[in-house]
Formats: structure tokens, sequence, C-alpha cells
């Protein structure tokens, strides 16, 4: 513990989760303990919530009001929009996406989720698996998070009892069989009485795995990213043009898959054009390997014409190239989806036009039904289209890679970011 | 390296620095607010990182108050000076005296508030179209929704109920003529993370933030320092203590904690053990429950 002090805690991991939940399952009960636990609530913040909670004329101290931080949350008592939260334990640091859990705000849970390796899921003993915790479980498959914890609370009100528990858990699983999420997490909890939450329960003995901070920070997530298939999209291109690196010339950008080495062999797209790489700089000098999430400058042993949203991969290893593509649209905006519309579109660093070719149907996020007689795409619907872009994309699917396999729809007169997808 | 894991404080540099590039791609005319605090002086940090071994690309922007402490002008010009950069200065004395702003009075006023008119002055005078900022989302609880890229109408101003979504590294900074964007790359950054990045690079920061002795006086609980532009009231007498900056601001609203620290590990170890939030000391947060957010969307920082 003290040599960890003495180097000033660097040697900490970084987990991003997601919660969502529903007003009165409990989650921020659960989050205000993991903050409070971990003390990264501070006295002044404590006393603000208790001042604002008793204003409320509320019994105890509501720590929603923690993340509740603007006028409109805290007057409706509503939370609005995705709150980030952080909290840190001698292990690891944890940047939580706290999303709120009413019907209409699809757009923030797949928002809050875009970036998270793990979603936290609550399911109240009372009530076992509703609607809301379906949607949940589906929207962090959708988005392809890695890891899964079923948090199952308020055991304090069923007595602890183990047949809850259990009965639950087969619910969850045999909905489960129809997600894509593999490492899926059951955790017996009361996040009021702080069972399971950082120290184990005395009270449910019968319960042998961790409580859910310790899962939290042990889970391992060194595998989330794709180390396999070289992908670096170009952001900028660094040309110094000054008398000491007076020919240097260097490509930006953050690995987005792979791991990238001097003397590599590789190719630039769309011009095909192959090269080696010369050396991988950073200010702290140049790194023998280079891997995701890395922000890095590549220089190359040709002089190669390549600019913002080219991308450099292996020679023997590209990805899909082209114009036409299906996704899953989720979509963010009061304005419908128009078929045949034109969108400006985002995808790594690479900024087109694209149409709306077609829409094949509707997917109905609480049965995972697809409804095909339903074309209409409003606010919060999720959709397989089809797009066209106006020049290749170089992509792979989402779920081989979440950076090269996701995209932004911009509305072309409003500016607005109007829907996120996720390339099949 | 055996393992391709980054720990914490290298992930969030690659974030941030992926942010900052990402801001030079999309914007015709960034700019960095430098406040000289710790913040922005990781900012500067991140961005000389960013294009390194080129400049970087944009001025840094300083809204000068005129009651800083002298220090934190020292620090300015030296940072300014060794990195080559360009430094724009938006001075609230000149909102003041040509009439855009009326000076508050009496023993609690600040011009923290009359920094709002300067900037927003200063971004159109220089048509600025992305003011990057080191504004952090566990700072406070209005900024816990804020976005990278975060939109400001024509009027600078902030609407927290109509934020575009932000999806994993895709960031959106269209805009139309006359409206711009702030930008904040530390978002996800914690006070720990940036000393604890300011311990790993070793990156020179100001002495006010390790101990000193100083003459104080305290005011509703917080120590505040002497300075010209401050008045004392009934009661209040200077002290001379062994005292630390935890941000550094405007004079006005910057709290001071008593600290014996003299090295960032100790300030490291500081922070670990204490139960007050870093603005905890601002008396500007003070004002009222949502005073942040109020400023916020009238197009404070």
């Amino acid at each position: 513990m003290d040599s960890h002090k003495d180097n000033g805690y660097l040697d900490m991991e970084l987990l991003r989760f997601t919660t969502a939940g529903s007003v009165d399952d409990g989650k921020s009960t659960l989050i205000g303990r993991l903050l409070y636990d971990s003390k990264s609530i501070f006295e002044d913040q404590y006393e603000a919530v208790k001042i604002a909670s008793e204003r409320l004329g509320e019994k105890f101290i509501n720590l929603a009001l923690l993340t509740d931080g603007l006028r409109a949350e805290r007057e409706q008592g509503i939370t609005i929009d995705v709150a980030y939260r952080y909290f840190a334990t001698p292990k690891r640091k944890f940047i939580i996406a706290d999303t709120p859990g009413h019907i209409q705000y699809t757009r923030n849970m797949v928002t809050g989720a875009s970036t998270a390796n793990l979603a936290l899921i609550l399911i109240d003993s009372r009530k076992g698996v509703v609607e809301q915790t379906k949607r949940h479980s589906f929207i962090a498959s959708l988005l392809k998070i890695p890891h899964m914890v079923i948090c199952i609370n308020k055991m304090d009100l069923v007595d602890y009892k183990q047949e809850v528990f259990e009965s639950i858990k087969k619910d969850f699983k045999n909905f489960a069989s129809k997600l894509e999420t593999q490492d899926i997490r059951f955790i017996p909890i009361s996040a009021l009485k702080g069972d399971n939450v950082v120290e184990k329960s005395k009270r449910m003995t019968w319960y042998n795995d961790s409580s859910l901070l310790h899962l939290l920070e042990t889970i391992h997530i060194g595998s989330d990213e794709n180390l396999v298939d070289c992908r670096f999209p170009v952001q900028y291109v660094i040309r110094p043009n000054n008398d000491k690196f007076h020919d240097y010339r260097g490509y930006a950008g953050t690995i987005a898959g792979g791991i990238f080495k001097p003397n590599d062999k590789i190719m630039v797209l769309p011009s095909g054009f192959t090269s080696s790489i010369k050396s991988i700089d950073t200010l702290d000098g140049p790194v023998d390997e280079a891997f995701p999430p890395m922000s890095v400058t590549i220089r190359l042993n040709d002089e190669i014409d390549i600019s913002r949203g080219d991308m450099i991969v292996r020679e023997k290893n590209s990805p899909i190239v082209g114009q036409d593509f299906d996704v899953m649209m989720c979509w963010m905006n009061e304005k419908k989806l128009l078929l045949k519309g034109k969108y400006t579109i985002r995808h790594t660093t690479k900024t087109v036009r694209c149409i709306i070719k077609s829409i094949h149907y509707k997917v109905d996020i609480n049965t995972l039904h697809r409804i095909e007689s339903d074309k209409e795409i409003g606010l919060n619907d999720i959709a397989r289209i089809s797009i066209r872009t106006t020049q290749p994309f170089f992509y792979d699917k989402y779920k081989i890679n979440r950076i090269t396999g996701s995209i932004i729809l911009i509305n072309e007169s409003t500016n607005e970011t109007v829907g996120a997808g996720m390339i099949i | 390296m055996t393992s391709y894991n980054l720990n914490h404080i290298k992930i969030l540099e690659a974030e941030s620095i992926f942010i900052i590039r990402e801001v030079a791609a999309q914007f015709e005319r960034p700019v960095l607010l430098f406040s000289g605090g710790k913040d922005s002086i990781v900012m500067t940090h991140l961005a000389i990182k960013a294009f390194w071994p080129a400049k970087i690309p944009f001025p840094l922007l300083h809204i000068d108050t005129g009651h800083n402490f002298k220090e934190t002008i020292e620090f300015r010009d030296r940072l300014v000076k060794k990195t080559g950069t360009k430094l724009v200065v938006g001075s609230v004395q000149e909102s003041i005296n040509s009439g855009r702003v009326t000076e508050e009075t009496g023993p609690e006023a600040s011009r923290n508030i009359l920094q709002t008119t300067t900037l927003l002055d200063s971004l159109e005078k220089f048509k600025f179209d992305a003011a990057m900022g080191g504004a952090r989302r566990d700072e406070e609880k209005a900024r816990a929704k804020e976005r990278f890229f975060s939109h400001r109408d024509e009027f600078g101003q902030w609407d927290p109920k109509n934020q575009r979504p932000e999806l994993w590294n895709l960031f959106n900074g269209k805009k139309n003529i006359g409206e711009h964007f702030r930008i904040f790359p530390l978002s996800n950054w914690t006070e720990m993370d940036v000393w604890q990045y300011i311990l790993m690079d070793n990156i020179d920061i100001p002495n006010l933030y390790y101990t000193h002795e100083r003459e104080v006086f305290n005011r509703d609980g917080v120590w505040l320092a002497k300075a010209p532009s401050m008045e004392l009231k009934k009661n209040e007498k200077y002290e001379t203590k062994k005292v630390r900056c935890r941000t550094i601001g405007d004079i006005s609203c910057t709290g001071l904690t008593l600290s014996t620290a003299n090295s960032l590990k100790d300030i490291i170890k500081e922070i670990a053990a204490t139960r007050i939030t870093e603005r905890g000391g601002r008396s500007d947060d003070k004002r009222s429950e949502a005073a942040m957010e109020d400023r916020k969307k009238e197009g404070y920082f």
C-alpha cells in the first residue's frame, strides 16, 4: 500500500461502465454508496446534498442530487441527460456514465454505452426481470459492451433468500440467450444496507462470489481492445517546417486496432500505396510498439500523399472498402429518419455525405422482435438501414472493432447529430 | 512491454490529445483558454504533445481580470516564451473602462462574473470558433453533463437540455456562422488525475501550488490572500499562514489551503486524504446552488 502511495498511484487501470435503471430501483443509492464508500464524495458535496434533500422535504439524503446537476432536473426530480461520475480505488479509476432509465431516453443509454467496457444493470428483487431490464440489456449487447453485471438489488426486502436470486438469474439467462454478450455476472445486493456492494455480505453466506466493488476492480479488461487488425485513421498531418525538422512529415492519430511497430509493412487507404513504418513518435521519444488507444505520430519510409481521413493498415489485413453497407441505426432526433434523405456521415476521421437507400425493419427493444411493417423511424427508435456514401469508407463490422465500425449521421441544415450507427 | 494495457493516466492523455488534434482539424480558428492554473498548464502541455515536433497551431487566450497573483502572470509569460506560442490577452479592466461591464463594489466584489463579457468579446474580436478550456466534469455538478464538444449559439449561450449526443470518438463540430464551440479535452480527468499527470510528466507549475508563507484573512471559513483589490470586512484581520493554492483563479475568489506540502508527492498525498472538494474554496460557486449552471448558460468558461 505504501509503495503504491510513493509512486503517486500511477499503476491504476481505467474501467468505464454504464449504469441504467428506473427511478426507484435503487440506482442512485448504489452509485451514491460506491462514491461514498470509496471516499469520492466530499464533505461539502455531502452537506450540499443534505441541505437540498431537506429543502425538498425528503426523509433521507437523496444521493441522486449529486448527479442531477441541472436546475431543471432537481426541480422535476428527474435525470435528463447522461451524467459522468468518477471514483477511484487504489486498483482502478472508474468512469460511470449514469443514464436515465425512462423509455424516451434510449438515446442517452446508447450514448453512455458507446464507450463503456461494462454495463451495470439493476433488477429489483421483488419485481424480477421487467421490460426495462430487457431494454437495457439489449442496448448493452447491441453496443457490444464486453461485460455485463446484473445486480439483483433490494435483497433485504426478500429476506436475503437464495431462491429469489436464483429464480431471477434463471429468468435473465433465458432472455439473455438472444443477446451476444459473453460475460454476464450476477450479484445479489442491497444498495441501501450495503450488502455485497463494497464488503461481502454476512447475510448471504450462500453467495460465494465477489462483492460488486471487488468485481469492478478485478474483472479482466485487457482483452477488450482489438489487438489483431491494425487500423490507424489519420487525424492530422504534422509538418513542422522549421530548420531542425525540415523534412519531417508525420501522420498523427489514435490507434484504432492492432499493434504497430517500426519496420512493419503497411498500406495506405484509399490510395493502396505501400510503404513501411520508419518510426512511431511521441514527445517522450519514439516507441517500439503502438496499440489502442495510444495517440502517436507515425512516419513512413516513403513519401506518399496522405491526408486526414485516410487510413494506415497492414498490407495483408485490410478493412472492408466500399460505399454500400448496412447499419443498426439508433435515431436521436425528433425529426424522423428520411428514406432517400441525404445526411453528412462521419466515420473515424472521415466526413462525407450519404443517402439512406432503404429501411429494412425496426427493432422492438422490449422483445427484440423485428417489425418489418413499421418503417417510420423516430426519436429513440432502432432500425436496420442501408446507406450509400459518396466516397468509399474503410470499415470493419462493429462487432470486430467498435471504432472502425461506428458512424454518426449529421443533419445538413441544423448540424445536429441525429443518428448513431453500428455497421453490420 | 509485455502487456498491452495503458495505465489510466496514459489513457486519459491519449484521449485528450485526440480531442485537441480533432479541434485543430475541424475548426478554422481555435484558441486555448489559458488561466495560469494547473488545468490550463496541463492543457498546454498536452497541446505541445499533440503537435510535436511542430508548434501548437493555435494561440493561447488569457482573460485577465487584473486581479491576479503576480506569480501567475510571471509564469504565463515564461511559458509562452519557452514554447513559442502566441498569447492573446482579453482585459476585464478594458471592458470596465469602455463601459461594457460595471464593476461590483463592496468587500464581496469580484470580477469573476465580468469575465464572461470579456471572454465573449474576445472570441468575437478575434473570430475564434473553438475555445478549448481545462474544465473537468468532476469539478462541479453542472459540468457533469457537459460534452467534450459543447455547442454555443450566436450569443455564446449553452443550452444544457439540448446538447448534441456524443458517441464513441466521433465529435461533431459543425456549426453556423457566428456560433462557436467550447471544447473540454480534460472532461474525464479528476483533480487527482491532473496531479498524477503533473508528477508523471514532471510539468512545471507556479510556486503558488506549493506551501509558502502569505498574509491571509479568513472569510466565512475560507482563507483568502491579502491583495490591493481586496477590502477587509469588520472582524476580519490579516494573519501570516503557511498556505498553498488548490486552484488558481482570480485572487478575489481563490481560497487558500493551510498546507505544508512542498513537493508533488506531498500534494498527491494531501489530496488523497482531503475531504473537501477543490472548488469548496471558490466563493464564486457559493453564490447559489445553481451558480455554475447559470454562469455557464450565459457563456462562462
